[in-house]
């Protein structure tokens, strides 16, 4: 069997396995999201919170929820940070330094594992697992909750409530994440990623040397950080890291719960709407996409253009023998269209296209499927804007789900799309015209240009992949792509949560003939052609410069 | 005006109340649940999967090695020691940062581009290498034969495995220098050449420490 027919067969495992999870768990997180009941230990998180699950917000109180929890954490994860070599079970490690430890803190509260810092050489067990795994739920969890809110803006009616913050967030935590990380944790060390607080140590090797190990809870941490679309790696390596992801069956595993709650949240939707039919539509057009460009990826990765590649006779600097070109190609897919930035390659030495692939597929707002709760109400924010184009067309009132997208709806979705390609471009062009940022760059020339719009796209769509050339520990990068990080994650969700306000007030309109049927194939194609169109117009001409001139090159 | 202030805090305060709750759920009771359970049912696994020869420790299955000479004066790398299978090249994190070169304690890749000159010339060099290193008498490699494996950095620096490939293009100068026949090493090399898992996940792989170690009992043997 050829390489090419196994990762076939590969990504074919893959989608059976995402196939049979969906409709099982998209109903369980509709039931999560819906049920009046609160399990006794969230009675008790509720009471240690003093908030009280059951009343309804409205989207202002919503937002100031996120908003509070979300300010907390970046502030207890800085100060953790800033506090680690005083703490205990720091592996001897230092405090960060101010500059970056205000970037991983943004990092990880805005669900993006962007990392300036070399995990085995900076963080200690304390922070890795009481800092930066608790980011990984509570991030997670807070992206979900906002994307419930959205869905009951569309389901419900004539009263602007969206839920309960608190009750959300922390539903998400118990009965979802937390329940499938013990899972996916145990799977993980079975197949060898290790779990263990030992510290730093020497351990012999067969010429009778030694090598220098550092334990850690990392199985436990692979789980959430893949689960949770969020990515930040234990290791610097990531999960390229034979102790985060040990064999090609982890890797298979781990590429499925980076997909399965995305993927999965179109049932949800569906279930939370009343049209199964509604949540087939929106899977269609992630599916159509992210299938689209792993096609697409397999092909530039085993054509491999690229002088250094055609001397090698392969695409194989930066990526691992035991999975090879094919499954590290679905993997740089998966994680550049969630939020999540897990790498079990090294995207800055793929093809000169298969880099831009990557950087497109963040670029698109990583809505196919996306990060958990973020991939959803990236997408519905689409469909808005897909409904409202079609609209314009035959001259009617555009509806989505029986509501009206009039011109106030419309206008918080347009901030919605612009909000991240102007971070991306601003920061990318400032970074280019002043002269010391450039100095980070490992490659010269388009690749070189690309390490910097990577880095910044990354940061704004919260991905946190790199072209890890890049040296990213300055205090310019540490601040902008920080800030880049934090106005990435939170300004959207601003607009999100006052259009399902919005959305929630409104009284249904009925469907009539002239309605446009938006849970048809039809629709699927439009939105997947708005998707394309639009973000491909905002970047194309900063493509050009990069990664198509270097792959047009090659 | 102070009003709001208050409310502010107030909110904060919440928020960073629901921080410290979660904080013992996710960040300590979850990772020690998880910790116990794994040393329980996989102890070996959890603790890196360290391999032992003739008593000793001699690394992890897991996580690739150096099998090299011992650095001579005036050299900036050491050689490769040819008694031994060589793992691929691991040109670490360049001139960036720290030279991983196996050493665990930083793992990462070149992140070099494919129209990078530097990687360019690695590959060129190590392409070279391969070829002259492995030819012996009555054998020589073709450059057609190097896999890119052989020529190019994994993306951890800690790659364990070889493609078959590269390791039966090995076979005869580790029969050469160590004095065995073509065929015993061949044998070695394809007893521990491991297929796909399941017939099609990942890629087949000859593990280079594990060989290593049954070449090295092989030799005592005889």
């Amino acid at each position: 069997m050829g390489p090419v027919l196994a990762g076939v067969l590969q990504l074919l495992a893959l989608i059976a396995a995402l196939a049979l999870a969906y409709r099982p768990l998209g109903d369980y997180m509709a039931r999560v999201y819906s049920s009046d009941k609160h399990w006794r230990v969230e009675k008790w998180i509720c009471r240690g919170i003093g908030a009280d699950p059951s009343t309804e917000m409205r989207w202002p109180a919503y937002l100031r929820g996120v908003l509070a929890f979300s300010a907390a954490g970046v502030l207890f994860l800085y100060l953790l940070q800033r506090l680690q070599g005083v703490l205990p079970g720091s592996l001897g490690f230092s405090a960060i330094d101010p500059d970056q430890a205000f970037n991983t803190a943004a990092s990880f509260v805005s669900n993006t594992n962007w990392q300036s810092y070399y995990g085995e050489q900076a963080m200690g067990h304390v922070v890795q697992t009481a800092g930066l795994a608790v980011q990984n739920f509570v991030s997670a969890a807070v992206g979900m909750a906002v994307a419930v809110a959205l869905v009951r803006g569309f389901a419900r009616s004539r009263s602007g409530e969206l839920g309960n913050f608190w009750s959300d967030m922390v539903r998400g935590v118990t009965r979802i994440l937390l329940p499938v990380s013990v899972i996916a944790a145990i799977v993980l060390v079975a197949c060898g990623a290790i779990q263990n607080f030992s510290g730093i140590h020497e351990v012999g090797q067969f010429m009778g040397d030694s090598q220098e190990w550092n334990g850690g809870a990392v199985a436990s941490q692979e789980a959430i950080k893949e689960l949770g679309t969020n990515g930040g790696g234990y290791f610097n390596a990531n999960s390229a890291h034979p102790f985060e992801n040990p064999t090609p069956f982890s890797n298979l595993f781990e590429i499925f719960l980076i997909l399965v709650i995305p993927f999965s949240l179109t049932r949800t939707f569906g279930r939370m709407v009343g049209s199964l039919k509604q949540g087939y539509a929106i899977l269609g057009t992630m599916g159509a996409i992210w299938l689209g460009f792993v096609a697409l990826m397999l092909w530039t990765e085993f054509a491999h253009p690229g002088p250094a590649f055609d001397i090698a006779g392969g695409a194989m600097e930066g990526k691992e023998v035991r999975f090879g070109i094919s499954t590290s190609s679905i993997w740089a897919v998966s994680t550049t269209l969630t939020s999540t930035g897990a790498v079990n390659s090294f995207h800055s030495s793929f093809t000169g296209f298969g880099g831009g692939i990557a950087l497109l597929g963040m670029q698109l707002g990583e809505v196919a499927p996306g990060g958990v709760g973020s991939g959803l109400y990236g997408m519905l924010i689409m469909a808005v804007i897909a409904v409202f184009i079609a609209g314009l067309m035959v001259g009617r009132t555009p509806e989505y789900l029986g509501k009206k997208i009039g011109s106030r709806e419309i206008k918080l979705a347009a901030c919605y799309i612009l909000i991240t390609p102007a971070l991306v471009l601003v920061f990318t062009a400032a970074a280019m015209a002043l002269p010391t940022p450039g100095n980070s760059m490992t490659n010269s020339g388009a690749h070189g240009f690309s390490e910097i719009l990577y880095a910044y796209s990354s940061g704004a769509n919260n991905n946190g992949s790199a072209f890890a050339g890049l040296n990213a520990d300055t205090q310019w990068f540490n601040t902008t792509i920080g800030l880049a990080m934090l106005l990435g994650r939170f300004l959207p969700m601003v607009f999100v949560l006052a259009l399902a306000g919005l959305l929630a007030e409104q009284r249904p309109v009925p469907a009539t003939a002239g309605t446009l049927r938006t849970e048809k194939p039809l629709f699927t194609g439009l939105l997947v052609g708005a998707i394309l169109i639009i973000t491909g117009l905002t970047y194309f001409p900063a493509l050009a410069l990069g990664p198509l001139a270097e792959g047009l090159a090659a | 005006m102070n009003n709001s202030l208050t409310n502010t805090a107030r909110l904060l305060g919440t928020g960073l109340r629901a921080l410290l709750v979660l904080t013992l759920v996710t960040g300590v009771i979850y990772p020690l649940v998880v910790t116990g359970i794994a040393q329980a049912l996989f102890n070996d696994k959890a603790n890196g999967s360290q391999i032992k020869a003739d008593g000793k420790v001699v690394g992890s299955s897991r996580i690739g090695q150096a099998y090299n000479l011992p650095l001579k004066e005036g050299e900036e790398t050491p050689r490769p020691n040819l008694k031994w299978f060589q793992g691929r090249p691991q040109n670490g994190l360049g001139t960036n940062s720290v030279n991983t070169q196996y050493k665990l304690i930083l793992s990462g890749a070149t992140n070099r581009s494919a129209d990078n000159e530097e990687l360019i010339q690695w590959v060129k060099d190590a392409r070279a290498a391969v070829i002259k290193d492995n030819s012996t008498e009555g054998y020589t490699v073709k450059p057609s034969e190097v896999p890119a494996d052989a020529v190019t950095s994994s993306g951890s620096g800690l790659d364990p495995d070889i493609s078959p490939a590269y390791a039966d293009l090995q076979v005869h100068r580790v029969a050469e220098r160590n004095g065995l026949s073509v065929g015993q090493v061949q044998k070695l090399v394809d007893d521990h050449t491991a297929g796909r898992m399941l017939g099609f996940m990942g890629e087949p792989r000859v593990n280079v420490l594990e060989l290593n170690i049954a070449l090295k009992e092989l030799m005592a043997k005889i």
